[in-house]
């Protein structure tokens, strides 16, 4: 019948869409932590199989077998009752769960984004008193800013970092809810305003990225794009050298002009930021005179604007 | 000249000549069509001499047939909109690449993907799944009516007023440039000033009301109104899905009216629940929408299970295999559907054992689903099964929706999720089961039920045509997604970049064309099935060799179903009374008492309407006036006595004859 033979071609047309999926960006990504991901995606769409392929192959049969055409086939219209049948039809997707529910415990908890990394790659521990790069992000409408605390730098729309280094990105936002996201490197997370959210991962290839907002934030968010630069340790320093030689100084009045909405900005360089300018993102206190959030709840805050007033950084919450 | 002003913006609040869309060319081109077709409507129904009757016997309708008659119709019409917008998005994304933009421009583009969700699961999805279940359920456990008529009608309305509202933001102001869900902080006063948010709410709150009405309705109908004999084990699956649908909208709109109400505070009167600032916190907003987010979509497939249930035992010829298994699956869906919400958004930041305990459960609820699939597999196994129509759908539906089921089980797992978070991999995945499941179960349910509702079955050349255009089209339209979320394209983009996966876009077009036309042929269907009427009717009432109550009646039924109420001994009643030889009584009837019609129900949703209109644009004076009118419709409606009446007892003698004569005529 032609009707199940058109079935079946779908079915595999489907599968071989599925599997040209393999060459893409998530599932051969160039960091450690998307690779996990990937592989992960893999092993539990084969746990699944096992269920689903038997469930089409035996719709199809017995749509075929059993068709009112076929006088041969058995017909039992009583029969609809079998303890040993619902005991398999519970018992094997059960099955098939608690080994996907296993291997989504362990794999949630080892992929979490607030785990300091432990690897680089695989069978390559962290070396010790490799020390991650710390890069604070901030979502803006509609474009990225990098914070290098380290490095006293800044940049929007354009991230690096050196291959196989730890990265400790702590996030936030500015207005709009985004996600922040580079497929290559590690899987995405939000990015709120007032809060902050982190994400460890680790660039394991040389190469320039594609890295966005995974989560709609208005007008201007389809150009919320950026490169993300995988770098040698050397051309990384380079890089921060060109930053600070090129870049501008962005004080807090520069930065309440970036902050206005706009699109498709070109990537910028800052030699230098303001002190604490990120935590006064973070805790929404940029506005001379604004108390901010972490110390709304303190008893000394009075009238102090924040950038007289550096008291002691507060770490995330989730620090493990 | 200021004291004028103040009198306009009290009156007229924030509309203006300017709200009027006139200068975008797309709108403007719809505006004429759609008065031109109005009026032709308008026209022909007056030219007819139609509205008393549409007024007497649909509008002011409280029969439980009729008002599910009217769900579907709007169903259908609102499909056709929400189509009209997925449509637009899929020309949009193909064209968008590189240097070219696209025709739409981003403000409008964010409206159209925006009205295509919330159009589609309020206005299409919701209509359609309480549509099935007004028609259906009072007949399978044989009542007359559901427990509160007239709160049916009003439900009805108060549906249709928030539909009406979302379309009137096409032409009088804008739609929300949200997303479907509306998430704070972009719809807060700062980043949405306009009236898109308002119309969102509004049209959300009034329709949220008729949902959660029609809950009650339904779960006192079936508790309180089963035929003697049918005890909770013998109802059809189709009514054990209703009923566990009914108590999930119970339990979940509720929040929904909640959840937007604060919003509404934030956005009115400048409190701060989901602002950056004050104290406010948006990530509230998205766990109590997801509280009543996931079981949404849970009041979705239910009934739509119930439905395969019911088509894959009649059209094998078999009892339905595992019925009890069947019943405990579906109340462990019920109760954890509320225990997934926060998968919807893993990627937050919660930590890991939260995470992980979410993901599980999600998997949890695959076992039962994975039980009613084998059941459904089990009922055709040793059956004699006849291909017709919705039996195509049946299968296809099996298939589509285990593929949907795997990438949603796969999403559940956190660490992957956090790759395809936002992906059009899961825009891929919830339209694999939503078509795959609710549509096709919907085009199912139509084409089963049909000839007992207009007493002539559909054409089945037709039938198959929309089937395999909807199933083809599908896979074509969504397999690309798929394979887009994997190459990292995320969801509701207006403009791509990279110029090598334009062709994806173009062959989900093609496919996207495909379903348009699987729409057409279903049109084509309900009008040539008309026009052939007399040669595909039905006078027997059992067309397929039916197995439940409704199966007993005359198609289409009478206006009071059952003659008697019937005596249930079994989950198969009219297959178990069938097979013992049932004989139609044709004497000792009683006059039957029976629910009075009510212009109440349209009454107070027109003006809720006007309400919701006028909160939209700030008009304080009407908005004043029409909720005092409202306060008032509704007590001079309680002072309306006059709510029953009886029908005699010669005209059920009458009507049961003249089914009798007909039906032996044909079987004879």
């Amino acid at each position: 019948m032609s009707i199940h033979r058109t079935l079946r071609n779908i079915f595999f047309t489907a599968i071989i869409v599925l599997l040209s999926g393999c060459d893409t960006v998530v599932m051969s990504p160039s960091g450690d932590i998307a690779a996990q991901q990937a592989n992960l995606i893999v092993w539990a769409t084969i746990l699944m199989l096992i269920v689903v392929v038997p469930v089409i192959a035996l719709t199809l049969l017995f749509a075929w077998r059993y068709r009112s055409s076929n006088k041969d086939a058995t017909y039992s219209p009583d029969w609809d009752h079998s303890t040993s049948l619902e005991l398999v039809i519970w018992a094997a997707p059960l099955a098939i769960i608690i080994a996907l529910g296993a291997l989504t415990w362990v794999s949630t908890h080892q992929l979490d984004p607030y785990r300091p990394l432990d690897r680089i790659s695989e069978g390559k521990p962290v070396p010790e008193g490799v020390e991650p790069l710390i890069v604070e992000v901030v979502a803006m409408d509609w474009k990225w800013l990098f914070f290098y605390p380290e490095q006293g730098i800044a940049v929007v729309n354009q991230l690096a970092a050196p291959v196989d280094r730890p990265i400790k990105f702590k996030i936030t936002s500015t207005t709009m809810m985004n996600s922040f996201y580079i497929p290559a490197l590690a899987g995405q997370i939000y990015a709120m305003g007032g809060m902050e959210t982190q994400l460890h991962a680790v660039i394991n290839e040389v190469g320039s990225y594609d890295g966005f907002s995974a989560n709609y934030s208005g007008e201007g968010f389809s150009h919320m794009r950026f490169k993300f630069l995988g770098m040698r340790e050397e051309n990384f320093d380079e890089w921060v050298a060109k930053v600070k030689a090129e870049g501008d100084e962005l004080s807090r009045p520069v930065y309440k002009v970036l902050e206005q909405p706009s699109e498709k900005n070109p990537v910028h360089y800052y030699s230098s930021v303001a002190p604490e300018l990120y935590d006064a993102i973070l805790n929404r206190c940029v506005d001379a005179g604004s108390v901010c959030m972490k110390d709304w709840m303190s008893p000394h805050h009075k009238n102090h604007d924040s950038s007289a007033n550096p008291k002691a950084r507060h770490e995330g919450h989730h620090e493990l | 000249m200021s004291e004028q002003f103040e009198l306009s913006k009290l009156i007229f609040g924030r509309l203006s000549w300017e709200s009027i869309p006139l200068h975008d060319p797309i709108l403007l081109a719809t505006f004429i069509v759609v008065v031109i077709g109005g009026g032709a409507l308008v026209g022909a129904l007056t030219y007819y001499k139609v509205w008393g009757y549409l007024w007497r016997e649909w509008i002011t309708s409280i029969d439980h047939k009729r008002i599910g008659v009217m769900y579907m119709i709007l169903g259908i019409v609102m499909l056709l909109r929400g189509f009209a917008d997925a449509i637009m998005m899929r020309i949009h994304q193909a064209m968008a690449f590189g240097d070219a933009t696209g025709y739409l421009p981003p403000h409008h583009y964010d409206q159209i993907f925006t009205a295509h969700g919330v159009i589609m699961i309020f206005f299409v999805a919701m209509p359609f799944v309480v549509g099935l279940m007004n028609y259906i359920v009072p007949l399978q456990i044989g009542a007359r009516d559901v427990a509160f008529p007239f709160l049916n009608n009003l439900s009805f309305w108060m549906t249709a007023a928030g539909a009406g509202l979302v379309m009137a933001s096409l032409f009088i102001g804008e739609f929300a440039k949200s997303g479907w869900l509306a998430y704070p902080p972009l719809t807060g006063i700062l980043q949405s000033p306009g009236v898109g948010v308002d119309y969102y709410i509004w049209s959300l709150q009034i329709a949220g009301v008729g949902t959660l009405l029609s809950g009650i309705n339904f779960v006192v109908t079936i508790v309180k109104m089963r035929a003697p004999g049918m005890t909770m084990m013998k109802m059809p699956v189709f009514v054990w899905t209703a009923l566990c649908t009914n108590i999930l909208i119970v339990a979940a709109f509720p929040v929904l009216t909640a959840v937007m109400t604060l919003l509404s505070l934030d956005r009115y009167l400048g409190m701060n629940f989901f602002t950056n600032d004050l104290g406010g916190n948006a990530m509230m907003y998205v766990n109590l929408i997801w509280i009543w987010g996931h079981p949404e979509v849970y009041i979705l497939i239910l009934p739509i299970f119930g439905v395969f249930s019911e088509i894959v035992s009649t059209y094998s010829g078999k009892r339905l295999f595992g019925y009890s298994s069947m019943v405990y699956a579906t109340l462990v869906i019920t109760i954890l559907s509320y225990l997934v919400w926060l998968h919807h958004f893993f990627t937050m930041g919660s930590g890991a054992t939260v995470n992980s305990f979410f993901g599980i459960t999600t998997m949890i609820i695959s076992i039962p689903t994975g039980a009613k699939i084998f059941n459904w597999l089990f009922t055709m196994y040793r059956g004699r099964i006849v291909f017709d129509v919705p039996m195509l759908w049946t299968v296809g539906f099996m298939i589509t929706f285990v593929v949907g089921g795997m990438t949603g089980v796969l999403l559940a797992v956190p660490p992957a999720d956090f790759v395809l978070h936002n992906s059009l991999f899961l825009i891929a995945h919830f339209h694999n089961v939503i078509i795959g499941g609710v549509v096709f179960g919907t085009f199912a349910a139509i084409t089963y039920w049909y000839p007992k509702v207009t007493g002539y079955k559909l054409d089945p050349f037709w039938g198959k045509a929309s089937f395999w255009c909807w199933f083809i089209g599908f896979y074509l339209a969504f397999m690309p997604l798929y394979l887009l979320g994997f190459m990292g394209v995320t969801r509701r983009m207006s403009h791509f970049d990279d110029p090598s996966i334009q062709i994806w876009f173009q062959i989900a077009l093609g496919g996207a064309v495909l379903i348009g036309i699987g729409i057409a042929c279903f049109l084509i269907q309900l009008y040539v099935s008309y026009k052939k009427r007399d040669s595909l009717r039905d006078e027997t009432g059992d067309p397929w060799n039916g197995r439940t109550l409704e199966w007993s009646t005359s198609s289409p039924p009478p206006q009071y179903n059952f003659a008697f109420t019937p005596r249930v001994y079994d989950n198969d009643a009219w297959w178990q009374m069938k097979a013992n030889g049932f004989v139609r009584p044709s004497t000792g009837f009683m006059p039957i008492h029976m629910p009075k019609n009510t212009a109440a129900g349209i009454v107070v949703a027109g003006i809720s309407a006007v309400f919701g209109f006028a909160m939209i644009w700030h008009m304080w004076l009407l908005g004043g006036l029409s909720f005092a009118a409202l306060l008032i419709a509704i007590i001079v409606h309680t002072f309306n006595y006059k709510r029953d009446y009886y029908i005699p007892v010669e005209e059920v003698e009458k009507v049961e004859a003249e089914f009798e004569a007909k039906r032996n005529e044909v079987l004879a």
